[in-house]
């Protein structure tokens, strides 16, 4: 909302020297949050000026300039270089004079043009920033204004006004009025605050015949509960709008458009009460309130053509429909330079209704803007007459001795509250005194003759609900200033729980091993999704924001591969990369969400909030690593190490010591993944991963030059699967035996299944083995490999022998060949 | 065999001094020693020939031999000393490198500062004795807004602003706020409840300086008996003094939230920022509606309580003087490594 400052001061004192600053500071005390400032931005000197001749001088251009001479109130008349044509001699029009600023900033300075020196410039009202009139220059008697040559026309016409913009929330709409700020400023500052809306209205009985038929109401409330209507005839709709109306509709942010209109916006502006001029001779009979019939449509003022819904509320006449209730006219009952009587309409609509119609319609006008935040329901036949009573003084134009008046019968609805509510929500201590003032003072109406009051808000707080929304006012009013700070205590909290302590070291550990943790967006293609997982079930949303990412990831690979490609397309060629966060997957066939949706503020019973909390898809968290180009740069004396499996399974291995998990990778295979390059990823017998190198023919559809390794794991599953407690064996001090053992196996044989079986069948006395070499070629037979391991024994008790560490690594050795037909390696 | 006399026992001393003397390294010096002191060396032959020597005399012989051999051992253990050392610092100086280039084997990595700045917020909650809660971002929209007290004609609910999960009419949304989480924790949790929940949220706002589809809130709920909003401010205040130093305070501007009454804005006071100490906007926050409370199945006469809610990327925003909401959503990795493991 815009305030304009002359505006405001018409209806609550304000300080001589008042300032932007002053008013907003004054609002947002008591709620209403600084937006911006407007002004005209125009400097003098612009002064009155009369023209006292003019010669049409043609030119070569084409063009026929005017050279005039203009009294501005000095001794001698000032020359004048002018391309309008619309001024006769004897015209008063505002002169901009050397050193003038109109808006842009157009600095005004004497200039040769045209064979003249042009003394200043004669303003157009687009040139003044008042508004888009740009076919001529601005003649002040069009405006309904007088004044002097000399005479300062920049306070003439209105230029010297400025305007706050505040913002208003959603549940105060009766502060998008003049009125409602007003009496706000007055609640900020005590000063005195009168109410526009208090002018005594005449007329309420049957003047034009209107019948509300809501055959269908939203929730039981009727879509219109008040409707005033005036009739004005013999009005001129083409008399031009006083000049400082048009300077504060143009600060408010809207444009004048014409005589009518202009004082339907005003009056809106001022009261908060939106207001339609109907042309009463392009009235077809009584007007009918009703919702829209199937099919049934409406060319509304914007000039589209609308196909109305059933709950669309209209205003109506015997012609069909020639209104979208609350949210704009219809265009068949415009009125037009040719109208010379009006019928002024100001009813009350559901706000309900009409948000559902704006919305519905994508109309956002200010009057659905008002109707939705909540309208005083008793504004209408105030706001109707002050429409009419200004058509007549600016028109012209009689009222109909008649009004028609469908009165408005709800009544506010009084809260049981207790003057300590306050202090008990609040904190502050407020006296009894000071708790009844306020809410008086903002226009309730407070029963204190009992220790349990009754308050009754007024008409135009629809919000005021409850004691809770009575305590803010207080607070409001009092100002928020005044809560004190004070710490509570909370009963012993546990810390942080064991899943979240340990993402978190998750995520430092991948640091500290020198990945970068990024988060990337969840939205995903089809193809994409295809791409990782073909077949499976995706959750799509029904209005996404790309229409070609509508499904929501199962897996963090694409979205980290993305992310690779937009650092590669920035020169950012080595990448180790990880998120942790979640995925989206659904199981085939499930209807996950229900078709109720429970209503708010009441318990739901135990089946209904089962349903709500469990039927949604399972969103399990993750981690992916993802690594590209060269893990080591190649530096002085040190060749470049490149990224590969290798990097995926350290990261995988830093997972598991994060969430002390013994994570071991098999042979696996992914649709994304190189078939030979495949680890998937095993805690026991469970599959929590994979990790591989992206098949190079999707790395070079992606445009990912070289290797490019990833892994994913389920961070759930690894969560529930990591130990907890860690059960400690003694370390043994005795001495070591390490011995070397080869063994001869396929090649096809993984090298961890050959240790396992060392391992378990050397029993406890081996305490390491490790594989230092895989050698394949002369020596050993066609399709066979040699691994070497080193191997470490110990006994707890003993230092062991020679004999005793070759007898158990035999061991190891039987049960290798028979195993996996291992042979030793002579 | 030897004759034992002096004048043979200096000639041999003098001969291995001299010899262990000239020894310039390890390998010289071992030549010495075998020439001068091993088997068949004068000194040893000397040595060897005390079987001969008359019972009278093999005092003093004895004398004159050992006072040789420990003269020329001496010398040895000094030259291998001397040697030992010059030699190491031979190496030394062959193994110099330039410090500053030395080659790296590891790359360095780095958090989000987002997840990091949660992180934080979260330690100072959890000092407080609060504990951190998650609720699910696929969510139900009755815990995203019905059961908040938004109703079902509330305009955040429009498709333009909440993002709906197809088929529209089984209700799921992805969360515009972690609010959910506050029903969750008090359907689940005992009372008194203090949690706060940190977490990732959707709006369907395009990319741009100032706006991301996806971002972080960190929300707040404390439910108790007696609480006011002066535990409210007492709260806030603390954690922006943990935040941004003790310089830093909390002002309340009247607001409107479905989800609480009385509402506000809360600004703060940011003592250090770049260019002043300066006001700025930080989030929402009042007491939670008793219609909330009622969703959850809890009696507001018995209960109230206070809940606040600020956006993670607007805090890092402000609080590390940064202007482009994009660099923290795109994934660059030099916008997290400017930050490391701090934020």
């Amino acid at each position: 909302m815009r305030v304009p400052i002359s505006w405001l001061g018409d209806w609550v004192d304000l300080p001589a020297d008042v300032t932007l600053e002053h008013l907003h500071a004054a609002l947002v005390k008591v709620g209403f949050e600084e937006e911006d400032v407007h002004g005209f931005g125009v400097q003098g000197p612009v002064v009155v000026g009369r023209v006292l001749s003019f010669a049409d001088e043609p030119q070569s251009n084409g063009k026929t300039i005017r050279w005039v001479q203009v009294d501005v109130g000095e001794p001698e008349p000032r020359g004048i270089v002018c391309g309008a044509h619309n001024f006769e001699v004897g015209d008063l029009v505002p002169v901009s004079l050397p050193g003038a600023v109109l808006p842009g900033p157009f600095p005004i300075t004497a200039r040769k043009t045209y064979g003249h020196v042009s003394d200043g410039m004669i303003a157009s009202e687009r040139e003044l920033g008042l508004g888009d009139e740009h076919s001529g220059i601005l003649r002040l008697h069009e405006r309904g204004l007088v004044g002097e040559p000399g005479e300062d026309a920049i306070a003439l016409l209105g230029l010297d006004d400025s305007a706050v913009e505040i913002n208003v929330t959603p549940d105060r709409g009766y502060a998008l009025s003049i009125r409602g700020l007003a009496r706000e400023y007055s609640h900020s500052t005590g000063a005195a605050f009168r109410d526009p809306a208090l002018e005594p209205v005449v007329g309420e009985a049957a003047g034009y015949s209107v019948v509300v038929d809501d055959a269908a109401p939203i929730r039981g409330r009727v879509g219109c509960d008040a409707f005033a209507a005036r009739v004005v005839r013999g009005v001129d709709a083409t008399r031009p709008t006083p000049s400082g109306m048009v300077a504060r509709l143009k600060l408010a942010g809207i444009r004048s458009i014409s005589l009518p209109v202009d004082i339907s916006n005003y009056v809106m502006l001022e009261l908060g009460q939106p207001t339609h001029a109907y042309d009463l001779g392009k009235l077809a009979g009584g007007i009918v309130v009703r919702r829209a019939a199937p099919g049934e449509t409406l060319e509304t003022l914007d000039g589209q053509v609308r196909k109305l819904d059933v709950e669309d509320l209209l205003i109506t006449d015997e012609s069909g429909a020639i209104g979208l209730a609350g949210v704009m006219g219809g265009l068949s009952t415009e009125v037009s330079d040719t109208t010379t009587d009006v019928l002024v309409e100001a009813a009350h609509f559901d706000p309900v209704t009409v948000a559902r119609t704006a919305r519905r319609h994508k109309l956002w006008s200010e009057a659905s803007k008002r109707f939705e935040r909540g309208v005083d329901p008793t504004l209408g036949p105030i706001a109707a007459q002050r429409v009419a009573d200004l058509l007549v003084e600016l028109a012209g134009g009689t009222i109909d001795p008649l009004g028609t008046v469908v009165p408005y019968l709800g009544e506010p609805v009084p809260i049981a509250f207790s003057p300590g509510d306050a202090a008990a929500l609040v904190g502050v201590d407020y006296s009894d005194d000071e708790v009844r003032d306020t809410l008086t003072l903002i226009g309730a109406t407070v029963d204190a003759t009992v220790d349990r009051w009754t308050v009754t808000p007024p008409p135009w707080r629809p919000d005021l609900i409850d004691a809770p929304s009575l305590v803010e006012e207080v607070a409001r009013i009092t100002g928020y200033d005044r809560i004190p700070s004070e710490l509570p205590i909370a009963p012993p909290g546990r810390g942080w729980t064991r899943e979240q302590a340990a993402s978190r070291r998750l995520a430092q550990t991948l640091a500290a091993a020198g990945l970068t943790e990024v988060l990337a967006y969840p939205f995903q293609s089809a193809a994409t999704v295809e791409r990782f997982e073909p077949g499976a079930a995706a959750v799509q949303l029904a209005n996404a924001l790309d229409p070609q990412a509508p499904y929501l990831r199962r897996s963090l690979l694409p979205g980290l591969l993305d992310t690779a490609r937009r650092n590669l397309s920035r020169g950012l060629t080595d990448l180790g990369i990880f998120e942790i966060g979640t995925v989206f997957r659904p199981e085939p066939g499930v209807a996950y969400g229900t078709d109720e949706l429970p209503p708010g503020a009441v318990e739901l019973a135990p089946d209904v909030l089962d349903a709500l909390t469990t039927g949604l898809p399972p969103q399990p968290r993750r981690v992916a690593v993802l690594f590209l180009g060269d893990v080591v740069p190649k530096q002085p004396g040190a060749p470049a190490v490149s990224a590969g499996l290798a990097d995926a399974l350290d990261a995988v291995a830093d997972v598991g010591l994060a969430l002390a998990a013994d994570i071991r990778p098999v042979t696996g295979a992914h649709p994304a993944l190189h078939p030979g390059r495949t680890a998937e990823l095993r805690v026991g017998a469970r599959s929590v991963g994979i990790a591989g190198e992206l098949l190079p023919s999707l790395a070079r559809e992606l445009d990912l030059p070289g290797v490019v390794a990833v892994a994913e794991l389920d961070l759930d599953a690894l969560l529930e699967l990591g130990a907890t407690e860690i059960a400690a064996r003694p370390i043994g001090t005795l001495p070591a035996a390490t011995q070397d053992l080869s063994l001869v196996v396929p090649v096809e044989t993984p090298a961890a299944d050959v240790r396992s079986a060392v391992i378990e069948g050397a029993g406890d006395l081996l305490e390491d083995a490790r594989l230092v070499d895989d050698y394949r070629g002369s020596g050993v037979p066609d399709g066979t490999k040699s691994l070497t391991f080193a191997l470490r024994f110990r006994a707890a008790d003993r230092t062991l022998t020679a004999a005793e560490a070759t007898e158990s690594k035999l061991a190891g050795v039987a049960l290798a060949a028979s195993r996996l037909k291992a042979t030793l390696r002579e | 065999m030897s004759e034992i006399t002096p004048q043979a026992v200096d000639a041999a001393v003098k001969a291995a001094l001299s010899a262990i003397s000239e020894a310039q390294d390890s390998a010289a010096l071992k030549a010495a020693r075998a020439a001068h002191t091993a088997e068949g060396s004068p000194l040893a032959k000397l040595n060897a020939s005390m079987r001969e020597v008359p019972a009278d005399q093999k005092a003093a012989a004895g004398k004159l031999v050992g006072e040789a051999r420990a003269q020329v051992n001496a010398a040895l253990a000094e030259a291998e000393g001397r040697i030992l050392a010059a030699e190491e610092q031979a190496q030394l100086a062959a193994e110099a490198v330039d410090v500053t280039a030395v080659p790296s084997r590891r790359r360095t990595g780095a958090r989000h500062p987002l997840a990091l700045l949660m992180e934080q917020m979260g330690d100072i909650f959890i000092a407080m004795g609060w504990e951190i809660a998650e609720g699910p971002e696929l969510e139900h929209a009755w815990f995203n807004f019905d059961a908040l007290n938004i109703g079902p004609d509330h305009p955040a609910r429009g498709e333009q602003d909440t993002f709906y999960v197809e088929p529209a009419d089984r209700h799921l949304v992805l969360r515009s706020q972690t609010s959910n989480v506050q029903i969750r924790s008090l359907l689940d949790r005992p009372l008194p409840l203090y949690v706060v929940a940190p977490g990732k949220v959707f709006r369907k706002d395009e990319l741009d300086a100032t706006h991301t589809p996806v971002f972080h809130q960190i929300e707040g709920i404390a439910i108790d008996k007696g609480l006011t909003m002066a535990h409210l401010r007492g709260t806030l205040e603390h954690l922006a003094r943990a935040m941004f130093g003790q310089g830093a305070q909390i002002r309340l501007r009247p607001n409107y939230f479905p989800f609480t009454e009385p509402s506000a804005e809360m600004d703060v006071w940011q003592p250090n920022a770049k260019g002043g100490a300066r006001w700025v906007e930080w989030g929402g926050c009042g007491m939670v509606n008793p219609n909330v409370l009622r969703s959850a199945g809890v009696d507001p006469t018995e209960y109230q309580g206070f809940a606040f809610g600020m956006g993670i990327e607007r805090t890092l925003q402000f609080r590390n003087d940064m202007n482009d909401m994009r660099d923290m959503v795109e994934g660059d990795v030099r916008f997290s490594q400017q930050f490391g493991m701090v934020v």
